[in-house]
Formats: structure tokens, C-alpha cells, sequence
């Protein structure tokens, strides 16, 4: 069924009775012509722009747990596209205007909300620095405004520009960044390929890879041997023991980030706020929970919880940055497990086995990054090219001295 | 969690700072045909979900390097002993 004011009125006049479920539930077909490892927003991503874009639909997606059940879900919704390094630029500002068309393209409300993305600055070098991002942006074709002081407390009157030690002197300003209801992104993304023909199985682990002289010939899951003549990984957060059961090892360490959501309040913020001087990102939820973060833990883990360190120099950063926060609960906190790569940059690539395709290494960064994710993994899947916006995210890059260290910190994952 | 430092005892994990994977060994050799054996020290981790060794510095502390066996599923911490020279 197609969602339009028309089918919403039918289905309001006779009782909401008729809504059919948004994606079957099938049972594994003996072969497929490619099967994606992953039923989260990248591999339901990858799926849809196979289906869409290369008309390749004899696809399953295979979800060890239920669809989005991993970090498309725990993440803090936040997308924008400012980024430095001419590898990574082009990719998210496509991503950007993928986001922009997402709604139109999958006919589903993904609620995307371009409130706006504002990094605040607090010293003379931070501006300059700031002001070469937004440089970069712009030459890429993203948008971004350097904003003074005065521009930014039109925006976020609260904040505490007169801070002793960090006080406020301007902003960098993404108008077109925001927030997108994350649950939609996969519901609708699932929808979208479901009804173009790909299998999404839910409770299907894999549990190991076929290869015959060098090549894929399927998978091994909980629900018996699938054929397949391509194989996606998709599964960040578990690339590494994923890739493991392929030989394959990974430029990456295991980590894990927290998310929190305050109770709901009135309108407050109506943007996405960073702090320059820690890290503390926020944005206010349709419901009113001011949802936040900071750093990742910094410590190898899969256990998708974190520690009490990171949860107060969260709520310092909050603090320092907006002390009007000061006597709101916390209703929630979780964890989310990223793959860190060994550069703060994914992978989008081949693989040492043929016909084994690699998405991985999305470090904290994945959520704003799934529509080119998907567009470009399955730009790679079905014409065995890399695509010109992610052909920088080589899985050899490491070796031959082409790494994307957005952050500048070298080969230490806890850091970028 | 919280670690027991052979020298200071049980502290607060803010006391210390991680260095990552505690088995990879540097290369001996600094010649080119050593060029692969440094790219797997630099940047190839075998990342496990379960026991895994570490190297953490009890920098707000003693300033001793430890050598950490922790529980990467769930956070235990098995052994905690003084990192080797060499490593």
C-alpha cells in the first residue's frame, strides 16, 4: 500500500482496520543473488538502493535479532554533513542530500527535521579553525555560516556565554543538518525494499561463511545454509567477529558509546547544539527529552552498556554549556557498540574472499551516514566498483598510508 | 568498573588511561621486507568478544604500565599484572 492523505482518510473513516503488516515475514529461499549481513540501517539501506537504483531485488537481508535492534536504534538522530577532509566531505554532504529526498523516495514519514546544526567556539584559534571547516563545506557545495556571538544568542539564548573558562564567541552554523527519527529511517527503509521483493529475515544469525577456492558461496545461519553469489556485511558494532568467521581481521577495536534523554519539557531548543571546549552534543526530541551524548568510553568492550566516568563528563559538558539543564532527570541512558577504526573513518570495500563485500568502521559517525552508506555499498555490491564518493573508504588504505584521520590522533581508535 | 593496581590497589577506572591490545608485538625489523609485519602491529587488532588483553597507565596515579585481562562481553577484570618489557 502506498501512504498518501488519501489512504491515511480511508483507513481513518473505517476504523484503522485495514492496515496491512509493512513488510512480509518470509522463510529462506535456497539462493540469492545477494544476501546482506545486517537488518540494520545500512543493510536495509543497501537493500533498497539495490532494489532501486541496480534493479537487483533477488536479496535477503539477514537480521541476527529484529530489524534496527542494534545502533540504527541507539543513536542520538543527529545528521549533517560537516566534515573536513576531502574523502570524507563529498560522502556525507551526498548522504545530506539523500536525507533531503529520503521521505519522497521510501514514501514514508522518517520525520526528517532540518533544525539546523550549531558548533559553538569558545576561543580565537577554535574560530579560525572553525571558520577553514566551514570553508571546506562550502567548497564541497555543503552549507555553513560562521556566526558571531550575537547570532548565536538568537538562537540558544540560554546558553552560558559568559562561561569564566569557555566563554561562547560564535558558532558554526549547518542550517540544512538536524535530526531524523531513526526507527522510521529502518522502518521505512524495510518497507521500501520489502515491497520491491528483497526477504528481510528477522532472528537469523549467521554463523559462518561458505567459501569454495577463494570465493562466497553462502552463509551458514540459524536457519540452515543460504546460497548466495554475493555476500554484504553490514554489522557494525560486530564487524570484527563477524569478519573473523570469514578469516578475515579488521583495522578495528570494538567500543562503546552512551546516549542519553532527559524527561520531556516545553520547547527548548530547536537546533542541534555542540560544545566546543568537551564534547557534548544535544537536541531536543518531538516528545521533549533533551537527548545527549559525549565520548565514547575509550576501552575495548561488546557488553552495550558503559561506565560512570563518561556519564559525568557528559553532564559536565551539558553543564558548562547550558547550566539551564541543571535540575532536569535523566529518564534513560544506553550504550551503543561501534566499530572504531584505526583512522575515525569506514570502510566501504571489497574483501580479500570474492564476492565478499565489507561495510564497516563507522566509528560513532553511522546514523547520519546511512542513506550514502547504503547508496554506495550498493553502487559497490552490484557493480563490483567502487563508487566515486566512498572510493576513498579502502579496507588497504591503512597500509599504504592513505588514512582519513579526521581528528588528526594517529592509530588509536579511543581517541578519534 | 575498577581496577587493582599491584601497587596503589582498587582505584576508580578515571585514574587510568587505555593504550588498547596488549598482545601485538613490534617488529624487530625497521627494513622495507618488514612493511607488512608493521602495517598488522600499527592497525590490525584480532578485536575478541571475550578475553581480552590490554595495556592500561595508571596516569593519575602511580604511573605504572599494566597489563590487563578483562571480560570484553562483560566488563570483568581477571587479572591484573605489570606490563613486560618488550611489548
Amino acid at each position: 500500500m502506498r501512504y498518501s492523505l488519501g489512504s491515511l482518510l480511508t483507513n481513518a473513516l473505517t476504523g484503522n482496520r485495514n492496515w496491512k503488516p509493512v513488510w512480509r515475514e518470509p522463510e529462506p529461499k535456497p539462493n540469492y543473488d545477494v544476501v546482506i549481513v545486517g537488518g540494520g540501517g545500512h543493510g536495509l539501506a543497501t537493500a533498497h538502493y539495490l532494489a532501486k537504483q541496480h534493479g537487483i531485488t533477488n536479496v535477503a537481508v539477514l537480521e541476527k535479532s529484529y530489524i534496527g535492534s542494534g545502533n540504527v536504534g541507539r543513536n542520538t538522530t543527529i545528521v549533517r554533513s560537516n566534515y573536513l577532509l576531502p574523502g570524507n566531505e563529498p560522502f556525507y554532504e551526498w548522504s545530506m542530500k539523500l536525507w533531503e529526498g529520503l521521505e519522497q523516495d521510501i514514501n514514508y514519514n522518517a520525520m526528517v527535521s532540518q533544525r539546523g546544526v550549531l558548533n559553538v567556539f569558545h576561543s580565537d584559534p577554535q574560530r579560525d579553525a572553525f571558520a577553514r571547516r566551514g570553508n571546506a563545506m562550502r567548497l564541497h557545495g555543503a552549507d555553513a555560516e560562521l556566526l558571531d556571538r550575537e547570532q548565536v544568542r538568537k538562537l540558544v539564548p540560554f546558553v552560558d556565554f559568559d562561561n569564566a573558562r569557555f566563554p561562547v564567541r560564535g558558532g558554526l552554523y549547518q542550517p540544512r543538518g538536524g535530526t531524523v527519527r531513526h526507527d522510521a529511517v529502518t522502518w521505512g527503509y524495510a518497507r521500501s525494499a520489502d515491497q520491491r521483493g528483497v526477504d528481510i529475515i528477522q532472528n537469523c544469525a549467521v554463523t559462518g561463511f561458505r567459501i569454495d577456492d577463494g570465493r562466497i558461496v553462502g552463509v551458514e545461519t540459524e536457519k540452515g545454509f543460504i546460497g548466495a553469489k554475493k555476500v554484504a556485511l553490514s554489522v557494525a558494532g560486530s564487524s570484527s567477529r563477524v569478519a573473523e568467521r570469514a578469516g578475515l581481521r579488521l583495522p578495528i577495536e570494538a567500543h562503546v558509546l552512551q546516549a542519553f534523554v532527559t524527561e520531556g519539557i516545553k520547547p527548548l531548543l530547536d537546533t542541534v547544539i555542540t560544545f566546543g571546549a568537551g564534547h557534548f552534543y544535544c537536541s531536543q526530541s518531538d516528545k521533549g527529552g533533551l537527548v545527549f551524548g559525549g565520548d565514547i568510553d575509550g576501552y575495548n568492550t561488546y557488553a552495550q552498556r558503559g561506565n560512570l566516568p563518561v556519564v559525568e563528563d557528559v553532564a559536565e559538558g551539558g553543564m558548562a554549556l547550558m547550566p539551564i539543564i541543571g535540575r532536569l532527570r535523566l529518564l534513560r541512558s544506553w550504550g551503543g557498540l561501534l566499530d572504531m577504526s584505526m583512522d575515525g573513518s569506514p570502510i566501504i570495500d571489497t574483501t580479500p574472499v570474492d564476492g565478499l563485500y565489507l561495510n564497516a568502521g563507522w566509528c560513532y559517525g553511522g546514523f547520519k551516514a546511512t542513506p550514502a552508506a547504503g547508496w554506495c555499498f550498493a553502487h559497490l555490491i552490484a557493480t563490483g566498483e567502487p563508487h566515486p564518493y566512498a572510493a576513498a573508504y579502502r579496507l588497504d588504505r591503512f597500509g599504504l598510508g592513505r588514512v582519513i584521520d579526521e581528528k588528526g590522533m594517529g592509530a588509536q581508535p579511543n581517541l578519534h | 568498573m575498577r581496577i587493582k593496581c599491584p601497587y596503589c590497589g582498587e582505584r576508580a577506572l578515571e585514574e587510568f588511561s587505555y593504550r588498547g591490545d596488549a598482545t601485538v608485538k613490534r617488529p624487530e625489523s625497521l627494513e622495507p621486507s618488514a612493511r607488512e609485519a608493521w602495517v598488522d602491529y600499527v592497525y590490525f587488532r584480532d578485536n575478541p568478544a571475550g578475553l581480552h588483553k590490554e595495556h592500561w597507565h595508571h596516569s593519575a596515579g602511580c604511573h605504572a604500565w599494566l597489563e590487563v585481562t578483562r571480560d570484553t562481553r562483560t566488563h570483568e577484570i581477571i587479572d591484573v599484572a605489570f606490563a613486560e618489557k618488550g611489548r
